[in-house]
């Protein structure tokens, strides 16, 4: 294990980087898609509800392989090249901003409606009260939850191997094939991987019972 | 375009993509039903807190939670046979499935014995039951009705996850409808509609069971 990442360290932390940086956009991305589907579903719009039930179900449903192929094989074809990085980001923010929609809603359904209530009964405008007054206390529930998706994206980006994306699962399957030594470069990825995944998770958990 | 989707969805082209569906569901079967009972008993190792134990059953549940299963898939496949076993695709597909879901129900399941309220099974082991009988007749029949929804969502996971396997070429419907639109460019939406719609249809029948089974339970 140790040889591997004397001979392969800088190709592995580079895959590191690459890995982290595509959650990290997709989580930005996917929080601000996810929480404009999640206000779309609450509002007293009928059509804007439905095209946020249809986004989300549709979303939440397909394999995010099979989303991530499609902007990686089709969208070259048809409409505009884009790199396996590219297209593997575009694929985590789409299916993640589902599952993160559905998140912020059940944040702001927690939120008291007396609030809604209440800013309204101030003179604020829906938009006004859920902006300042319904939103940013539903981020306080949201977060745990966040975390965790922020864990399953590091952990989804994976799929950017099949894409040639370059993150540490794909250099990892490089260097697996290379050196022959499967089950030490895998255990060395597998290590990788727990040094962002796990220590997350585990404060994520702690908030949680805070919170509780 | 609509000769290509004419074209594409031959009647060969579809039942070699059914077929696919159907390695899909036989993997998804296998690794629910395994997982499902691994899961049961490592979740119940990890909430009973059996001295050490638990601490490393919790710990190694842990890794494998934070784990890619892309990753798990490759120690399966191209791991495994590095120390000596060579198990063949499908099986390595399962044990695979069947390693990461179980992590996740047992999670499921150690939330829902701790949802059970503690009065319960005091007042089980007050009624002259052992700490056995009453998990085994009290306590864990009321945290499977509270665990039922979560199970499901996570089992719908696991149906869209049998895609990665492609990876380590297990014959499922991805792979088969990237084999048909490697032939021929024209079959490639059609290829993609058809895989977001049997996918789709999978998952979101397995989701309006969650959502009718949650309204029930609740």
């Amino acid at each position: 294990m140790i040889h591997i990442f004397q001979e392969y360290g800088g190709t592995l932390l580079y895959g590191l980087g690459q890995t982290l940086l595509c959650s990290l956009i997709a989580l930005f991305l996917s929080l601000v898609i996810g929480t404009l589907f999640a206000l779309m579903e609450e509002s007293e719009t009928k059509w804007l509800r439905e095209v946020a039930r249809v986004y989300i179900e549709v979303f939440r449903n397909i394999p995010l392989l099979v989303i991530t192929m499609f902007f990686y094989v089709v969208f070259p074809l048809y409409i505009i090249k884009m790199s396996g990085f590219v297209a593997g980001t575009i694929g985590l923010t789409l299916y993640t901003s589902a599952f993160i929609a559905e998140t912020v809603r059940a944040g702001i359904q927690s939120v008291d409606p007396g609030q809604m209530e209440g800013a309204r009964a101030n003179g604020m405008t829906y938009w006004q009260a859920m902006r300042y007054v319904v939103l940013p206390q539903a981020f306080r529930y949201v977060i745990p939850p966040l975390g965790n998706q922020f864990v399953n994206l590091v952990k989804n980006s994976s799929t950017l191997a099949f894409v040639a994306g370059f993150d540490l699962m794909y250099e990892g399957n490089i260097i697996a094939s290379n050196s022959l030594e499967t089950m030490s470069t895998y255990a060395c990825v597998a290590l990788l991987y727990l040094i962002i995944t796990m220590p997350v998770s585990y404060y994520m958990k702690y908030l949680e019972n805070k919170l509780a | 375009m609509l000769s290509s989707f004419a074209g594409a969805y031959s009647f060969d082209n579809l039942r070699y993509l059914v077929e696919g569906l159907g390695i899909t569901i036989l993997v998804s079967i296998c690794s629910i039903i395994g997982s499902f009972i691994l899961g049961l008993i490592l979740g119940l190792i990890r909430y009973v807190k059996f001295k050490y134990v638990s601490a490393i059953v919790g710990f190694i549940i842990d890794i494998i939670r934070n784990l890619p299963l892309i990753l798990i898939l490759f120690f399966t496949y191209f791991g495994l046979p590095n120390i000596g076993v060579k198990p063949d695709v499908i099986p390595a597909a399962i044990l695979a499935m069947t390693i990461f879901e179980s992590a996740m129900v047992a999670e499921i399941v150690r939330s829902g014995i701790a949802a059970v309220d503690p009065g319960q099974m005091e007042g089980a082991r007050a009624n002259g039951l052992t700490y056995w009988q009453a998990m085994r007749y009290i306590v864990l029949p009321q945290a499977i009705m509270k665990m039922i929804p979560a199970m499901v969502s996570q089992f719908i996971s696991l149906v869209k996850d049998t895609s990665l396997a492609t990876i380590i070429l297990l014959p499922e419907m991805m792979f088969r409808a990237q084999i048909i639109y490697g032939q021929n460019t024209n079959y490639i939406i059609p290829m993609f509609v058809a895989l977001a719609v049997l996918y789709f249809i999978v998952c979101f029948a397995l989701s309006i069971l969650s959502r009718y089974l949650e309204k029930r339970l609740a």
